[in-house]
C-alpha cells in the first residue's frame, strides 16, 4: 500500500532521513514513534510530497511518487497545528478540496453541501459549519482538520502529531475515536507521535525511529517483548536501565535476585526493568518501600534497592506503607551487553 | 458607579491621548478648515475649481492612486521574498526596504531625476524607446511609488509571516494548484493588510512634496502637483487661497481613506 525504500534526505549537511525502509499493508494503522529530531515528521512529509528526498523511492499503491506533486497524490494530511484556513468558515474549509477540483470532476453545489454535512456529522460537529476556526476549541479544530483531509476521499491518511496540542482527557477520547474512524473507513493510516503510550495503544504496528532511520518496525507486543536494541528498550514501557552481570544464562544484580536471560553473551550488561517486571511482596528483604500512591489503576509503588529507586508491582492484597521492608522478585528483563 | 478594571488608568491615558491628538492634529486641521472662509463660499469654490487647480488635484490624486496600485504587487512580492526565502543578503535587503523612509525626500527626488532624466542611466534607454519619465505625470507616479513602497511591504510582512507556509501546504495536499492556493488561501488572508498598506502608501503619496517637485518639472496643467500649487499661493501671500486648496485636499483624502477603510472592513469580515 505504502512503501518506502532507502529514503535519504539531507538538510544542509545534516541527514534528516538516513536510509528509511518501511512498508505498510492496506488497512493498517501505523505509528511513527521517535524523539524530536528523529526524522519522523520529515518522513511523513516526504510521503505527502511536501519534502523532496535526495535518494530512494516512495510508492503509494505500487506507483512511484517521485514525479507526482503533492496535489496529485490524493493523500489526506493532518498538520500538527491543523493549518486550517482562518479566513474561511468550517464549512468552506472542509469543502475546499472539492471546490478546487477541475470543472469536470467537481461535484455540484448541493452535492458539496451534502458531503460537507456528512463529514461534519462524521467528526461529530454537526451544525458547526458556519463557525470560524478561531471560535472552536483545540479538539474541535483537530476534527475539522480531519474532516477537511477526508473530504477528498483519500485512501491514505497521514497525521503529524495529531493529538500533540490537546489536553490529556480530550486526547484520550480522540485517540479511540480516530482508531474507530480508521477502521470504519478502511483507511491506511500513518501517524507521527513522540508519545509511546499513544503509539502502543493505538497502532497495529509501530515504527521506532532514531537518527533518521527506522530501528524497529513491529507490533506493540513484539516491541515490548523483544526490543531490537538498548535504545528501543529504554524508550518503551517506562523501562529503567540497571547494571548487571550475565553469567551462566542468568543476569545478576546488586540487591536483586537473578533472572534467567537467554541468548545474551556473558559479561557486563544493562538490564531494562519495567514496573511490571518487578514483583514486590511484604516480608523481610533487601528492599524498602520508598513511596506508595494509590491511583485509578492501582497502587504505584516505588522501592529502594541497593541505592536505586525502581517502580515495582505490589502483590495483590498487600497495602504497602512507606518505609516498610519488602522482597522484590525480577520476573523478566531485557538485557543488552554494556 | 465606576467599574473596577484590572487595567487601570483609562481616564488619564484617554485624557493625555486627546490632549496630544488635539495639539498636534486637530487644532492645525481646525485652523485649516476655518481659514479659507474669508473668501466667502463662492470665493472658495472659485479658488478650488480653477482649471489649473483641478488639473493639479487630478494629477496628485491620480498619480498617488496609480503609485499605490503599483506598490501593491511590488510590495507583496518583496514581503514574500523576505519572509519565505533564506538567501545571502536577506538582512541587507530587509533594511534597504525602509530607506525611502529615512532619506530626505529632496535627495530622493534629485536622485530619481538624475536617473530618469533624458540623459540619465534609465532615462536614456527609455527615451530611446519613446518613453519620457522625467518632467511628465509618469515621473510623478514613479516618485510616489518610490516613497510609498515601504508601507505595503511593512504592512504585509507580519501577516504573511503569521500565515506561515502550512496553509499553502495544506491547500496543495488538498489538490490545489499554486495559483488556486494563492487565489483562495494566501490573498484572502493578506487582503486587509494589503488594503492598509495601499491606503498608507496612497496617503503618503498625496501629501508628498520634496521627492516629486524635481522629477515633475512642474508644468502647469500637465505635471504640477497640488502641494506645489499650495506653496505657490503661499509665496504670493494668498493664505486663504492656499488654505482653500489645502481643505480640498483634506476632504478628498478623507473620502479616499474612508473608501479604503470600508474595503478593509469588508475583507476582514471573513477573517474575524
Amino acid at each position: 500500500m505504502i512503501e518506502v525504500r532507502g529514503l535519504h534526505l539531507r538538510y544542509g549537511g545534516v541527514a534528516a532521513l538516513d536510509g528509511v525502509d518501511l512498508a505498510l499493508r492496506a488497512g493498517e494503522f501505523v505509528a511513527l514513534l521517535g524523539a524530536s529530531g528523529s526524522g519522523k515528521t520529515t518522513l511523513l512529509r516526504s510521503l505527502a510530497g511536501l519534502e523532496f528526498p535526495d535518494a530512494g523511492q516512495v510508492l503509494i499503491e505500487g506507483r512511484d511518487m517521485a514525479a507526482v506533486p503533492a496535489r496529485e497524490r490524493g493523500v489526506g494530511f493532518v498538520f500538527q497545528n491543523y493549518a486550517l484556513f482562518r479566513h474561511m468558515t468550517v464549512f468552506e474549509n472542509i469543502a475546499f478540496g472539492l471546490r478546487i477540483r477541475p470543472r469536470g470532476q467537481r461535484p455540484g453545489r448541493t452535492e458539496i453541501a451534502r458531503r460537507v454535512e456528512e463529514l461534519l456529522a462524521l467528526v461529530r460537529l454537526p451544525g458547526m459549519g458556519e463557525r470560524h476556526p478561531d471560535q472552536l476549541s483545540g479538539g474541535q479544530r483537530q476534527r475539522v482538520a480531519l474532516a477537511r483531509a477526508l473530504a477528498i476521499e483519500p485512501r491514505v491518511l497521514l497525521l503529524d502529531e495529531p493529538f500533540g496540542a490537546l489536553d490529556a482527557k480530550v486526547r484520550k477520547e480522540l485517540r479511540h475515536w480516530l482508531r474507530g474512524l480508521h477502521d470504519r473507513l478502511g483507511l491506511t493510516s500513518l501517524f507521527v507521535t513522540h508519545d509511546q503510550d499513544e503509539a502502543l495503544e493505538l497502532a497495529d504496528r509501530v515504527a521506532v525511529m532514531r537518527d533518521g532511520r527506522v530501528v524497529q518496525f513491529d507490533t506493540p507486543e513484539a516491541l515490548l517483548a523483544a526490543p531490537a536494541d538498548a535504545g528501543v528498550a529504554g524508550f518503551l514501557g517506562d523501562a529503567v536501565p540497571v547494571d548487571c552481570v550475565v553469567r551462566e544464562g542468568r543476569a545478576w544484580f546488586e540487591g536483586l535476585p537473578p533472572v534467567e536471560v537467554a541468548g545474551v553473551k556473558g559479561g557486563k550488561a544493562v538490564a531494562f526493568l519495567r514496573p511490571v517486571d518487578l514483583l514486590a511482596e511484604a516480608g523481610a528483604g533487601e528492599a524498602r518501600v520508598a513511596a506508595a500512591r494509590q491511583d485509578g489503576r492501582g497502587v504505584r509503588l516505588t522501592v529502594e534497592v541497593a541505592g536505586m529507586l525502581l517502580e515495582a508491582t505490589p502483590t495483590p492484597g498487600w497495602a504497602p506503607r512507606r518505609g516498610e521492608a519488602c522482597r522484590v522478585t525480577v520476573l523478566a528483563a531485557r538485557v543488552f551487553p554494556a | 458607579m465606576r467599574r473596577r478594571s484590572a487595567l487601570p488608568g483609562l481616564g488619564l491615558a484617554l485624557g493625555v491621548t486627546w490632549l496630544w491628538l488635539g495639539l498636534i492634529v486637530l487644532v492645525p486641521l481646525a485652523a485649516l478648515v476655518l481659514r479659507p472662509w474669508e473668501l466667502g463660499l463662492a470665493g472658495v469654490w472659485a479658488s478650488v475649481t480653477e482649471p489649473r487647480v483641478v488639473a493639479a488635484l487630478g494629477l496628485s490624486f491620480g498619480a498617488a492612486l496609480g503609485a499605490a496600485l503599483v506598490d501593491l504587487p511590488l510590495g507583496l512580492l518583496i514581503a514574500w521574498v523576505v519572509v519565505r526565502y533564506r538567501f545571502p543578503g536577506r538582512r541587507v535587503l530587509d533594511a534597504a526596504i525602509d530607506l525611502p523612509f529615512a532619506l530626505p525626500t529632496a535627495v530622493a527626488g534629485l536622485a530619481l531625476t538624475a536617473l530618469y532624466a533624458p540623459n540619465g542611466w534609465l532615462g536614456a534607454p527609455l527615451a530611446a524607446m519613446g518613453v519620457t519619465v522625467a518632467f511628465t505625470p509618469l515621473g510623478v507616479a514613479v516618485a510616489l511609488a518610490f516613497v510609498g513602497l515601504p508601507f505595503v511591504v511593512r504592512m504585509v510582512e507580519p501577516v504573511l509571516r503569521d500565515l506561515g507556509p502550512e496553509a499553502e501546504e495544506a491547500a496543495a495536499v488538498l489538490g490545489a494548484t499554486r495559483w488556486q492556493a494563492w487565489r483562495r488561501v494566501v490573498l484572502p488572508a493578506l487582503g486587509p493588510a494589503l488594503v492598509s498598506g495601499v491606503a498608507l502608501a496612497f496617503a503618503r503619496a498625496v501629501g508628498e512634496y520634496g521627492s516629486v517637485i524635481f522629477i515633475a518639472g512642474n508644468r502647469p496643467m500637465e505635471s504640477e502637483i497640488a502641494p506645489l500649487l499650495i506653496v505657490a499661493r503661499l509665496e504670493q501671500y494668498d493664505y486663504a487661497g492656499a488654505a482653500a486648496l489645502g481643505l480640498a485636499m483634506l476632504l478628498l483624502s478623507f473620502a479616499f481613506l474612508l473608501v479604503f477603510g470600508v474595503m478593509q472592513r469588508r475583507l476582514r469580515r471573513g477573517v474575524m
